[in-house]
């Protein structure tokens, strides 16, 4: 009897551990169910190529939030791929140092800093002086959360290059920047590459950082100290306006949003798993 | 030394400095551009429920309130689920499964914020509107589910957070699960063990490092803005039910802080911004020094958890 009963608590763990694993799913399945039908059917090449129409006309798209978007990801990116890369240079070279260990904990804090945080504290530093918002602010903003994504990833990534290289570097003479730099660091490479893809990924589809820094534009501009419509924020605008039109561009926007952080991913899954295969098989 | 060496040292080392300076940063400017407010109202600023900018009032204990209320509500219905998950990857389901699972629940990690709360909006709360509808008037008395069926509220907003923080606390849970040794499990099947009794010693085991992976889930949604803002409602009140609409201190930010012209109501707002940082720093802290430790005990798959927390994070 006592068996019995221990048997069936067993199994009834079993099947509410498959449960779960149901209902973390149901929400993402409907999620894509409906970013895909709603999506699907107000996306038109026009959402690529026209701007915003004033309310009541029908049609127009998002050109300006796309490039916006762009412009916006690329600043962040400018600077926080060097940063990032050469941090987690130091983090995995000097891994016992204190100053290492200093800089893991504060790119892990940094990681856990709300995104809306971040952007108040941009709003401080480059738009307050400036009274101006602007894509420079923006880029800024996202540039920040890149970091420590991109530091993590460089540190892990080197750490798993076999040591035996860069000493083979060292007794050809080789000092130790340059056998980080053309023996290491390109032996690691395509991961970092993944991870930063990764890191772009996510940073495209962030939005709180951007309200009050890059703001929003109803017109097209490619210069960064202007305020900078971006997919994200027009996505947001939209969905809270009463409009039925607009609500139809913000279920394309957020359909064109997946689609972009799916691919990343999908691309960066490839590429680790082809890795994977020749790691193995060398 | 040599004087190469020095350079690449100083250099790289200069540069990772960066990244202390900029959380160093934050905090700092965070506290200057909220002095006038922190001056101004002292703790009252955190005692008082009335939020009425155009009349001066700023009291930000409804944002606190409505902050920790639908974190506590999303981690209540999250971390069971997570740990469910986490508990089928890693020790139930059959291996061809693992991986097309994780890669699943890496997905649900991967929708950006905006696209929760669309859904929120459009599909979400109406739903929720229904099932407050169709709450019986006999549970409508208790104070929990009091109100007029709006759909928008504490009950979205938790649902929805709790959806975004599953794949987080799941996927460190998971690695956490796998860094106990597999003599552990092997000991308590020899002894007789059923299949939940192993699992049971395996938790158990693992106690500390499940605690930090739901806890770094509830930091989540605690710093969570743009899914909450779009279906909690928005209304800067203290109440204890699930239907009514109400506020949090990430969703004020978002909606009011680029409308904030006077120096009072920005500093005010900022105040916030620093209340909240604060607060995501001290869980985070705790929770990852929880995770650490965990992973200390074995060394090869600590960098594994401590992977799995760059890469859900």
């Amino acid at each position: 009897m006592r068996n019995q009963i221990r048997r069936f608590v067993s199994h009834a763990v079993v099947v509410l551990c498959g449960l779960s694993v149901l209902l973390a799913l149901i929400p993402l399945a409907l999620i894509l169910f409906y970013v895909i039908s709603q999506g699907v059917s107000s996306l038109s090449w026009a959402f690529f190529s026209e701007m915003p129409r004033p309310v009541g006309e029908a049609g127009g798209g998002m050109a300006n939030s796309i490039a916006g978007t762009l412009i916006v990801v690329a600043v962040g990116a400018l600077f926080a791929i060097p940063v990032g890369v050469v941090s987690g240079i130091y983090a995995a070279e000097y891994a016992g140092t204190r100053l290492a260990g200093s800089v893991r904990f504060a790119a892990d804090t940094l990681n856990g800093v709300p995104s809306i945080v971040i952007g108040v504290f941009v709003y401080g530093i480059a738009v307050l002086p400036f009274r101006r918002f602007s894509a420079l602010a923006g880029g800024l903003a996202l540039g920040i959360m890149m970091i420590p994504l991109i530091m993590r990833t460089t540190e892990e990534l080197l750490r798993l290059v076999p040591t035996t290289l860069k000493e083979g570097a060292l007794a050809l003479g080789a000092t130790r920047g340059r056998a980080v730099f053309t023996v290491v660091l390109p032996a690691a490479l395509p991961g970092i590459m993944t991870g930063i893809l990764l890191a772009l990924a996510r940073i495209a589809g962030e939005t709180a950082p951007l309200l009050f820094t890059s703001f929003n534009n109803r017109f097209f501009t490619t210069d960064v100290r202007q305020p900078v419509s971006t997919l994200t924020v027009q996505v947001f605008t939209y969905a809270i306006s009463p409009y039925q039109d607009w609500h139809r561009q913000a279920w394309a926007g957020a359909l064109v949003l997946v689609l972009i952080v799916f691919s990343c991913s999908l691309v960066a899954r490839l590429a680790t798993a082809r890795m994977e295969r020749l790691r193995r098989g060398a | 030394m040599r004087r190469d060496e020095l350079i690449f040292r100083g250099g790289t080392g200069a540069i990772a400095l960066l990244l202390i300076i900029v959380v160093v940063a934050i905090g700092v400017e965070l506290a200057r551009q909220s002095m006038l407010s922190i001056e101004h109202f002292g703790w009252r600023f955190w005692q008082t429920d009335v939020w009425n900018p155009v009349a001066g009032e700023f009291g930000a204990r409804p944002f606190i309130w409505g902050t920790l209320y639908s974190s506590v509500l999303a981690l209540l219905i999250a971390a069971p689920i997570s740990l469910g998950i986490a508990i089928y990857i890693s020790e139930l389901c059959p291996a061809w499964l693992q991986r097309p699972l994780v890669f699943l629940t890496e997905l649900l990690a991967a929708i950006p914020s905006i696209v929760y709360g669309l859904w929120g909006i459009f599909i979400l709360v109406p739903f929720v509107r229904q099932l407050q509808i169709a709450t019986p008037d006999w549970m409508r008395s208790i104070p929990l589910f009091s109100g007029p069926p709006l759909g928008v509220g504490m009950l979205s907003a938790g649902l929805i957070l709790a959806i975004m923080v599953i794949p987080f606390s799941s996927s460190i849970a998971r690695e956490v699960l796998r860094s106990v040794p597999q003599a552990q499990r092997e000991g308590a099947y020899a002894l007789g063990a059923t299949r939940w009794e192993a699992i049971r010693m395996a938790l158990f085991y693992a106690r500390t490092g499940i605690v930090g992976a739901v806890m770094l889930g509830f930091g989540r949604a605690l710093g969570e803005t743009m899914a909450v803002t779009m279906v909690i409602g928005n209304n800067p009140q203290i109440s204890l039910s699930l239907f009514a609409p109400q506020y949090t201190m990430a969703a004020v930010l978002a909606n009011e802080f680029a409308e904030a012209a006077e120096d009072l109501y920005l500093h005010a707002l900022v105040e916030i911004g620093l209340v909240l940082f604060v607060i995501t720093l001290i869980v985070n802290v705790i929770s990852r020094a929880f995770i650490w430790s965990m992973g200390r005990q074995r060394r090869p798959r600590a960098s594994r958890a401590a992977a799995a927390v760059r890469v859900g994070a």
